[in-house]
């Protein structure tokens, strides 16, 4: 066992935690942050996505011991159904999801993806690795695979994160 | 997961310390192979030493020209550091080419370099397996074995090295910098770092269990065209069936790896001569010795038609 304090969405936790707990599970199970979500468990869908001082990660692939003094934004942290953040409200209005599952992922990942961008992080599709990527359709489903979506809402998302980028959507 | 301990180390000296001092113990860096390999119980540390705030994530130059980067440098901002885009190319290409953005955020130089191999016989503890239980036998030979080697193997082992990363850093000959409980540090040439599985597959590196990657030096930058093709079973976030990793240069000097195909980067330097007599003749010297399974034997072909691609590419 050990004493982990996190501090997730601006708060302050303290909780004595079995080492062996991932992050996710100690969102969910011991702050009751059940918005993050745990679909594989071992990073290949994306589903448990949070940011880490502002970076995403899969939360799922590390440990809470690991995180402490690291700032932990969740869905959660980012906005709520009566001030939604623009990613959330731009994902309800293209409908970007069906059953909703992985959709908290998506919308942490694409938040920070797109900082990344802004910050002139280059993906594998990016034709010349020395100019400033674009945002276009192909770049963002290279950035975002890392988010899969059984219900394959992908066009839907794609649209919603374009429209958040500053695109027309 | 099996219970472990853990602690944090406050330096890399005094985490080789920690990891030496008690039995069974594994650094963690960014988790992402260590905690997927001790969810499935194949991995079984009972004390992790975490690396994490050793200050080792900078990328620094160095007195002849090349690079040094920290042993805990996240593949992300590898991939995205100016001087990597502009110099090493490759090296950019390749580490975008692998995993997720959200792995790659948290993926570090060390951890990638020590990755397993994704046999899935590996992964199933079924299954036997001389590298995860050594004399158990090999279960993937006479199985599926469509991701699997086609050279160097051996009859106990004939998984590949999956990392993206290794393969352009054996084609920019890097050198892997490490430390010791005791202080000792030494280099060790890429090529020297990954071991063929021979009759002990569970030794992949020459690394000591105890040994901690500091640093990868790269020297000056090479010049040329510098490419990455990867060839997988989906368009994004897919292990490599095969890859190339080249530096075409006009004035000769031109250099080959390949992954995908064998349990380390695989270059053979005679090959490198070759490049300018197009993809035929340098895998004839690539993969002379090739012994493909049953399922995988297309690996060849694909691996000579994926460096015309990138021959064709250097060209435009
Ligand atoms: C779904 C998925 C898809 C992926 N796809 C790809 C892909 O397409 N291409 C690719 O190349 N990779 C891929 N990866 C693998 C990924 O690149 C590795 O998991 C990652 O690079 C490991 O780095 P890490 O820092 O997280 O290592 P960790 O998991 O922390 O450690 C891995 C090993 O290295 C040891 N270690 C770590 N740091 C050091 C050090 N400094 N000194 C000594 N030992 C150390 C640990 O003890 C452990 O044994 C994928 C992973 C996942 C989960
Ligand atoms: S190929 Fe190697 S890793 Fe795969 S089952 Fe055989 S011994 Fe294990």
């Amino acid at each position: 066992m050990a004493r982990v304090s996190l501090q997730v969405n601006g708060q302050a936790h303290s909780v004595d935690l079995d080492t062996r707990t991932t992050l996710l599970d100690a969102l969910r199970e011991y702050l009751k942050l059940t918005g993050t979500k745990k679909g594989c468990d071992h990073g290949q869908c994306g589903a448990c996505t949070v940011m880490i001082d502002g970076r995403r990660i899969n939360s799922c692939l590390t440990l809470a011991v690991m995180n402490e003094g690291r700032r932990i934004t969740t869905i959660e942290g980012l906005g709520t159904p009566e001030a939604m953040h623009p990613m959330q409200a731009a994902f309800v209005k293209h409908d970007g999801y069906q059953c909703g599952y992985c959709t908290p992922g998506q919308i942490c990942s694409a938040v920070a993806m797109l900082d990344e961008v802004k910050a002139g992080v280059p993906s594998h599709v990016t034709a010349d690795l020395l100019a400033a990527p674009d945002l276009t359709p192909a770049e963002l489903r290279e950035r975002m695979s890392g988010n899969i979506c059984r219900c394959a809402a992908y066009s839907n998302i794609v649209d919603a994160i374009t429209e958040v980028a500053g695109g027309t959507g | 997961m099996k219970a472990f301990t853990y602690e944090r180390a406050s330096s890399p000296e005094q985490a080789a310390q920690m990891v030496a001092r008690t039995p069974n113990a594994k650094f963690i860096a960014g988790g992402t192979n260590l905690l997927d390999l001790m969810k499935l119980e194949i991995e079984t540390p009972t004390h992790l030493v975490d690396v994490n705030s050793l200050g080792l994530d900078r990328i620094e130059a160095t007195p002849d020209g090349g690079l040094r980067i920290g042993g805990l440098v996240r593949n992300t901002d590898l991939a995205a550091d100016l001087r990597i885009r502009r110099d090493y190319p490759v090296l950019s290409h390749a580490l975008l080419a692998g995993a997720s953005g959200q792995l790659r955020n948290a993926a570090t130089t060390g951890g990638n370099l020590l990755q397993r191999t994704r046999c899935p016989y590996f992964y199933d503890t079924n299954m036997p397996c001389n590298k995860r239980t050594p004399g158990s036998g090999c279960g993937a030979i006479g199985g599926v074995t469509r991701q699997h080697a086609v050279i160097g193997h051996s009859d106990a082992c004939i998984a590949t090295n999956p990392s993206d990363m290794a393969v352009a850093l054996r084609v920019l000959d890097a050198v892997v910098e490490t430390v010791q409980g005791d202080g000792k540090t030494r280099t060790i040439p890429i090529a020297e770092f990954h071991r063929l599985p021979g009759g002990t597959p569970n030794v992949e590196t020459v690394l000591a269990a105890s040994e901690m990657i500091t640093g990868v030096v790269l020297p000056k930058p090479l010049g040329g065209v510098q490419l990455y093709r990867k060839v997988r079973d989906r368009a994004s976030y897919a292990f490599a069936l095969v890859s190339v990793a080249a530096v075409i240069r006009k004035d000769g000097g031109s250099r080959v790896a390949l992954g995908g195909v064998a349990h380390r980067p695989w270059r053979v330097e005679a090959a490198d001569a070759r490049l300018a007599d197009g993809a035929r003749a340098t895998m004839a010297e690539l993969l002379a010795d090739a012994r493909p399974q049953p399922e995988n034997a297309f690996k060849v072909t694909l691996a000579e038609r994926t460096l015309a691609a990138v021959l064709a590419q250097a060209r435009i």
